[in-house]
């Protein structure tokens, strides 16, 4: 059932979309790279522990590290090579972190390797044990283990199922181009989270400029599933799982809780396709759908990449700008800029975005707040970022935290979007937020 | 192949480009029928004062920031909308000198002393305006008809004053309606009052003009409607309430709206982003409280105009306000 609705959440923004770009485009399987650069942790947890030595042969879809406890999942060979030296490797944000360098064998015909199938018949707690096994994690971004996010509380239950097929943030057209190529994927992924959440009906949630991938999933919805398909007004962060819940069941998750105290769980659409795709036969994640965009780049299109592939492996091949100035993995609203281009894809990488130095505004100058309010009716949780960058400026993150919830931020980017002094408020709440938690933890401790 | 540094910034990496500098130019556009009605009205003498009411703002924040080595914020357009403001809050045949005076104090003691644009607690150009009634009351309030047909020819005497010579009484002048209501019990009305054909401050007198820069700026999403709506609504409701009660003591509402500085101040003055409240409710509590304080000093003080001093105590309240109206956190 197709079902279009006015309903959103309140306040957000309206960012050029650019997703002409690449959402006709078809997903293009992205060529090998010769060195896959793997980080253990590519996910919110625990990194995974290797289980493989320096110079052992791997097949493709082997697993080469395991899952260091609930909060963490394995990680799978991308392709089959030599491991040529387990040590640390460039992650994003200039560090180093533990990982492992896979030398892809040229001529291979990169067969997957298959594991135990995990069947619907399947007990709920042998899909969620299938899920972590297949090293599952959100992949609109987030990259949080999806079993976690799947474990219902002792005493809540789940009445909706909601899947996230929004794609809210500008220029991304991954989840857009998973639901009109993988339909089939995503409905069995369906039958498997509803046998784990029990959930009495499914609602998959699409904003209007996909309509095309709404027509598609809703005339393929299989007779005996409670699903129905919604599309909402275009509008960032819609995609937030909060907004989304509040726009389609018109209930708000409390400060601190999560979606299941509205009997809710979300989870995005690409991600409930890689659950369709891979337990069936015992697979983990290999690769992923990365948009490739920008105006930096000439064959703009949405690829799917090895996990582990070097950023710049990827950027020759699509013909990035020799000039490029700017970088974001993932969406120019919330994605990370590039430090350098030795990092490599991950699991979380749901989309590149490069600007050429001609296209990077140049650094604006930065006023003083004139309190013109524009965050404020920004804001999708109701909070007054003006406020909250004066308190900052004036290092009082303990009233940021207690009095103006700094702590339900989650960074979406709306404020500073709009704000016409240039004001970086969400890199304020961002370290605020992170000297509230440390001071939090050293309390704990004493 | 790639060999440049990357730049890498703090997420988001877009801004929606409508800076500071852009909604002050807006003002300013929207400002300007207003100033050029003003100086079709009341000719030379309205245009002399307006622009030194400018260079002396224009200046002031120049030099200041020149004497206190921070580079010059001239360029972001909120010195030129203090001068425009309040030039075009001023008698037309205002002495220049006291002009500049207050342009001076406006953007020193209006803005500067706070720390500049964004916080001063005050609306500056009212704060000049304020200190011009305070020190020189009489100048302040020698009015002077429009329409005169010399109005582009001849510059009144009053005007060219000597500082701090002794006053120059000019040979003609004109009761404002709110005066000649207040003191005499005149009524002008209402559609001469509306369309400008009054005598006045300069910028005062053509609401209508006002009212279409403020829709301007409204539908370009620069202005917080809220603001004059609510203040224009307090002053209905209360001076219709009284109106109703007895209409042979107290003024119409129609009159009340569109005399004085009412208008501009809606408008132009207590829509000042950074002396109102932020959120959406506060900014009403804002309005209305305005809205009734011209009521009662209009009525009942002993001033004929009371929306200068009716918005300088929103500005003070404001903060006040922001700190009790808080918007209900997201799921709490």
């Amino acid at each position: 059932m197709l079902k279009f609705s006015s309903n959103t959440f309140k306040h957000g923004v309206h960012p050029p979309e650019h997703k002409e770009d690449t959402n006709k485009r078809p997903v293009r399987q992205f060529p090998f790279p010769p060195l896959i650069v793997l980080p253990m942790q590519q996910h919110i947890g625990k990194p995974a522990q290797v289980i493989v030595r320096e110079g052992q042969e791997v097949a493709r879809g082997q697993l080469l590290a395991k899952a260091d406890g609930y909060l963490s999942v394995p990680m799978h060979a991308p392709v089959s090579g030599v491991v040529r030296k387990i040590a640390n490797v460039p992650v994003i944000g200039g560090q180093k972190a533990s990982g492992i360098y896979l030398e892809t064998f040229p001529f291979s015909g990169q067969e997957v390797v298959e594991g135990a199938p995990v069947p619907l018949s399947a007990s709920p707690e042998a899909i969620l044990q299938g899920i972590q096994d297949a090293g599952i994690v959100g992949l609109g971004g987030a990259a949080f283990p999806t079993h976690v996010k799947l474990k219902i509380p002792e005493g809540k239950f789940c009445e909706h199922l909601i899947i996230n097929g929004i794609e809210c943030e500008p220029y991304l057209t991954t989840d857009h181009r998973v639901m009109l190529e993988q339909a089939d994927d995503i409905f069995t992924g369906i039958r498997y989270l509803l046998r784990v959440t029990d959930a009495k009906q499914v609602i998959i949630g699409i904003e209007a400029n996909k309509k095309d991938a709404a027509d598609h999933l809703a005339d393929r919805i299989p007779d005996d599933l409670p699903v129905k398909v919604k599309v909402v007004p275009v509008k960032y962060p819609q995609g937030a799982e909060k907004m989304l819940i509040t726009a389609l069941l018109g209930k708000e998750v409390p400060s601190g809780g999560f979606p299941i105290d509205v009997h809710a769980v979300a989870v995005n659409v690409a991600t409930t396709a890689e659950i369709g795709r891979l337990l069936p036969h015992g697979r983990g994640i290999q690769e992923r759908v990365v948009t490739i965009t920008g105006p930096g780049i000439k064959k703009k299109g949405n690829y799917l990449i090895p996990i582990g592939t070097p950023l710049r492996f990827v950027l020759e091949h699509v013909g990035a700008a020799k000039n490029l100035s700017e970088i974001y993995m993932g969406g120019p609203m919330m994605g990370v800029s590039a430090s350098d281009l030795d990092i490599s894809i991950v699991k979380g990488t749901s989309g590149i975005v490069v600007f050429g130095d001609e296209n990077v505004k140049k650094v604006d100058k930065i006023y003083p707040c004139i309190k013109c309010g524009a965050c404020v009716d920004a804001c999708p949780i109701y909070l007054n970022p003006s406020r909250l960058g004066i308190l900052a400026k004036s290092e009082a993150y303990d009233a940021m935290a207690e009095e103006y919830h700094l702590m339900d931020c989650f960074e979406c980017g709306s404020c500073s979007y709009v704000c016409p002094s240039n004001i970086p408020l969400v890199q304020y709440f961002r370290v605020a937020k992170g000297i509230v938690r440390k001071r939090k933890s050293a309390v704990a401790h004493v | 192949m790639f060999s440049k540094t990357l730049r890498i910034s703090s997420s988001p990496h877009i801004n929606k480009g409508v800076g500071v500098d852009v909604i002050m130019r807006n003002v300013v556009y929207a400002l300007l029928p207003v100033a050029a009605f003003a100086v079709y009205a009341f000719g030379i003498n309205a245009l002399l004062v307006i622009v030194t009411s400018l260079i002396a703002c224009v200046l002031t924040e120049h030099l200041l920031c020149r004497l206190s080595n921070r580079p010059s914020t001239i360029a972001d357009g909120s010195a030129v909308i203090t001068g425009l403001l309040l030039g075009l809050t001023l008698p037309p045949i205002f002495p220049l000198w006291m002009t500049f005076i207050g342009g001076v104090l406006a953007v020193a003691l209006g803005k500067f002393i706070f720390g500049g644009l964004g916080y001063n607690a005050f609306n500056p150009a009212l704060v000049g305006r304020a200190i011009l009634q305070a020190a020189f009351p009489v100048a302040i309030t020698t009015w002077h008809p429009a329409f005169l047909a010399d109005r582009f020819t001849r510059v009144s005497e009053s005007v060219l004053a000597f500082p701090f010579a002794k006053p120059v009484v000019d040979g003609i002048s004109g009761a404002t309606p709110l005066s000649a209501f207040k003191f005499d019990q005149v009524a002008t009305e209402s559609a001469d009052l509306a369309l400008g054909l009054i005598s006045g401050s300069i910028g005062e007198t053509s609401s209508l003009l006002i009212a279409l820069g403020g829709l301007y700026l409204i539908v370009r999403k620069m202005m917080n409607w809220r603001i004059p709506v609510a203040i224009l609504g307090a002053v209905y409701v209360l001076s219709g309430i009284l109106y109703w009660i007895n209409p042979e003591i107290y003024p119409s509402p129609e009159f009340m709206l569109f005399s004085g500085g009412l208008m501009l101040g809606a408008v132009f003055m207590a829509t000042d982003m950074v002396g109102s409240p932020i959120t959406p409710l506060g900014v009403v509590i804002y309005g209305i409280f305005i809205g009734l304080l011209v009521v009662v000093i209009r009525i009942w003080g002993g001033l004929p105009e009371g929306v200068m001093y009716a918005i300088l105590l929103g500005n003070a309240l404001s903060p006040h306000i922001d700190q009790l109206i808080r918007p209900r956190v997201y799921g709490t």
